[in-house]
């Protein structure tokens, strides 16, 4: 067990260090340094102008001192400095992560019980048509633009019904609509994946016996084939933490709520080259690290990967 | 992903035969028999069929719609949908219709170059992961784990940031944003179709790997990347919309959908048929797609 945390640890830490020599390597193939970028936005400055901000931001330094420097940095939590605001890229994202923290956390809770909804409700349905009807869900859920989704129920809930206001004012509405809308949307890989694996379970032999020992469908599903099942839809809930993020984004803009969607929307607009490479590295810290803890909770569930020894097992059923 | 995931839908529809004894014997009876059913079922017509006039409407937009998608007609602004202008028209008296058919291409040039990007690099990269023995496939890999781990959605961020906004920069964007999941399929596919005995046969006749590679068993990996560029044609079509919403694609005038969506918002309290219609059309058009991935999965299955 020590042996599989420590390599999965590992391999968590590459992932990052990789990621983040890429995006400091891809800055760098640009063809201009992050300071040229963000003046490009403004009228024409001038060399003295370019030079003297570069100096500030170290951005004059050979590439190797930037990148140690950069790297050592993030040690000490600090990310470098947003070129638009002036401010560290740290007290930007650490202002406004709190609120998607909690949008996209709830959407994920949301999603996954949805998910939960519609494999159970596939696998012990008995009406045919109606079995039908809930399977093709997931696909349509896949295929609904976020945005659409949101300013449909906007124009619905709160231009005909009334019920919602148009702007976030704390009330229900405007906190639950918003995370339903994003659960959707995350909820689709997820319940298709868990459909496939909760298919492949039921034609073992296991669930045969069960049945001939007289156990009901409810509890042949939850007791034995969700269980069995599990893992797949696992992996794919860790690889969904991308899909939320971006979901998360385009939810802020649409309901008008505060967030990191407002400042990757002004990094880009303002060509913050620094502030977006911030918010990549803390993205796929968050993807890295949900992963790590899907990999570590494997093991709870399904004693059989210590035993096995081939890395990546479980993630190999959902690709 | 989402390619082997989602079969059992339409199945009964297609298969005359049981779709368990096709996959599991690899016979050459079992593995024609599903083609021609698949081909002949009328569930793979009506996929194909809407999305040939979906690329009409690319090629040929004015044959399906009379009206200008750029200058419109001001008296007539705001009109609820009718026979006349079925989607209605916008604040500036324009055919909502004709934007959407007008900005079909838009679109599909941008989500075409992404997963154009996105097959030819996956294709590289799953191929040097399958075949180039296991250094190579264990750094390909997690250079892919990488890929995976910065959401697309950043990857395209960083490209319109670095550059300019406009649909060069977000198809590129988007494009590496798919890499990853062409490159794992490819491999699995080349790892597959490389350790039947045909090749080792094509090598014994002297093949060189380059040959061999070329000749046997890239041809013999394309069903499930075809299926996968179908699909994921429907990915990049949401994730270009997504960004066109946000303001990151082609600027106002031209007709996108993404960015026709983000321009009826202003007047959604008015004119819901200026949001909800061209949505309505991208949901289509990305399950139409999620369905043709599905059946050419299925007819490429052996």
């Amino acid at each position: 067990m020590a042996a599989y945390i420590a390599r999965r640890i590992g391999q968590a830490l590459l992932v990052i260090w990789l990621a983040y020599t890429l995006v400091f390597l891809a800055v760098q193939l640009l063809p201009n340094d992050p300071v040229t970028i963000f003046l490009s936005a403004d009228a024409a400055a001038s060399p003295e102008t370019i030079a003297a901000m570069k100096a500030q931001y170290g951005y004059d330094q050979p590439l190797l001192v930037q990148y140690f420097s950069q790297l050592t940095g993030l040690f000490r939590g600090d990310f470098g400095y947003s070129l638009a605001s002036g401010q560290p890229v740290a007290d930007r994202i650490g202002a406004v992560v709190g609120s998607t923290l909690i949008l996209a956390s709830s959407a994920f809770v949301t999603a996954v019980v949805f998910a939960l909804i519609v494999v159970a409700s596939a696998t012990l349905i008995r009406i045919t048509w109606l079995k039908r009807l809930i399977i093709n869900l997931p696909p349509l859920f896949a295929a609904v633009p976020v945005f659409w989704l949101g300013l449909v129920l906007l124009q619905v809930l709160s231009i005909q019904l009334g019920v919602m206001s148009l702007f976030p004012d704390g009330s229900f509405a405007s906190v639950a609509v918003p995370v339903f809308v994003l659960a959707i949307h995350v909820s689709a890989p997820i319940a298709q994946v868990l459909l496939k694996s909760t298919e492949t379970v039921y034609a073992q032999p296991f669930i045969d016996v069960l049945r001939a020992k007289g156990a009901s469908p409810s509890w042949i599903f939850f007791r034995h084939g969700l269980k069995n099942a599990a893992a797949p839809a696992m992996t794919i809930s860790g690889i969904t933490v991308g899909t939320l993020l971006a979901g998360s984004v385009i939810t802020e803009t649409v309901f008008a709520r505060a967030g990191l969607g407002q400042v990757v929307l002004q990094s880009v607009t303002a060509q913050d080259v620094a502030l977006v490479q911030g918010l990549v590295l803390l993205t796929a810290t968050a993807f890295v690290v949900v992963n790590l803890v899907v990999d570590l909770i494997y093991p709870l569930l399904d004693p059989r990967i210590l035993k096995s020894g081939t890395h990546g097992a479980p993630r190999a059923l959902a690709a | 992903m989402s390619i082997k995931i989602d079969e059992p839908l339409l199945e009964s529809v297609v298969e005359p035969d049981s779709p368990d004894t096709a996959g599991k014997t690899s016979g050459a009876n079992t593995a024609t028999e599903p083609k021609q059913g698949a081909l002949r079922s009328p569930a793979l017509w009506l996929t194909v069929a809407p999305l040939v006039v979906v690329i009409g409407w690319a090629l040929f937009p004015s044959l399906f719609s009379g009206f200008d998608p750029i200058t419109g007609v001001p008296a007539h602004k705001l009109q609820e949908p009718s026979a006349q202008h079925w989607f209605g028209t916008d604040h500036l008296g324009r055919d909502v219709f004709a934007r959407v058919v007008h900005g079909t291409s838009q679109t599909l040039l941008t989500a075409g170059l992404a997963v154009l990007i996105g097959l030819i690099a996956g294709t590289g990269l799953g191929l040097l992961a399958a075949t180039a023995g296991r250094a190579a496939d264990a750094v390909t890999m997690r250079l892919i784990d990488v890929l995976l781990a910065v959401p697309g959605f950043l990857i395209s961020l960083i490209i319109v940031t670095a550059f300019e906004p406009g649909p060069v920069s977000l198809g590129i964007g988007v494009g590496i944003a798919s890499i990853a999941s062409f490159a794992r399929v490819v491999r699995s596919e080349v790892l597959r179709v490389r350790s039947l005995d045909y090749v080792e046969a094509a090598f014994m006749n002297g093949g060189t790997y380059w040959s061999v590679v070329f000749k046997h068993i890239l041809p013999n990996s394309c069903g499930p990347v075809l299926a996968l560029l179908a699909v994921d044609l429907g990915v990049a079509i949401l994730a270009i919309s997504g960004l066109g919403f946000l303001g990151f694609g082609s600027p106002p005038p031209t007709p996108e959908w993404g960015l026709l969506i983000a321009e009826g918002r202003q007047y959604l309290a008015s004119a819901w048929w200026l949001t909800t219609l061209p949505g309505a059309v991208i949901v289509a058009v990305v399950i139409l797609l999620a369905g043709l991935g599905r059946h050419l999965h299925k007819i490429f299955k052996f």
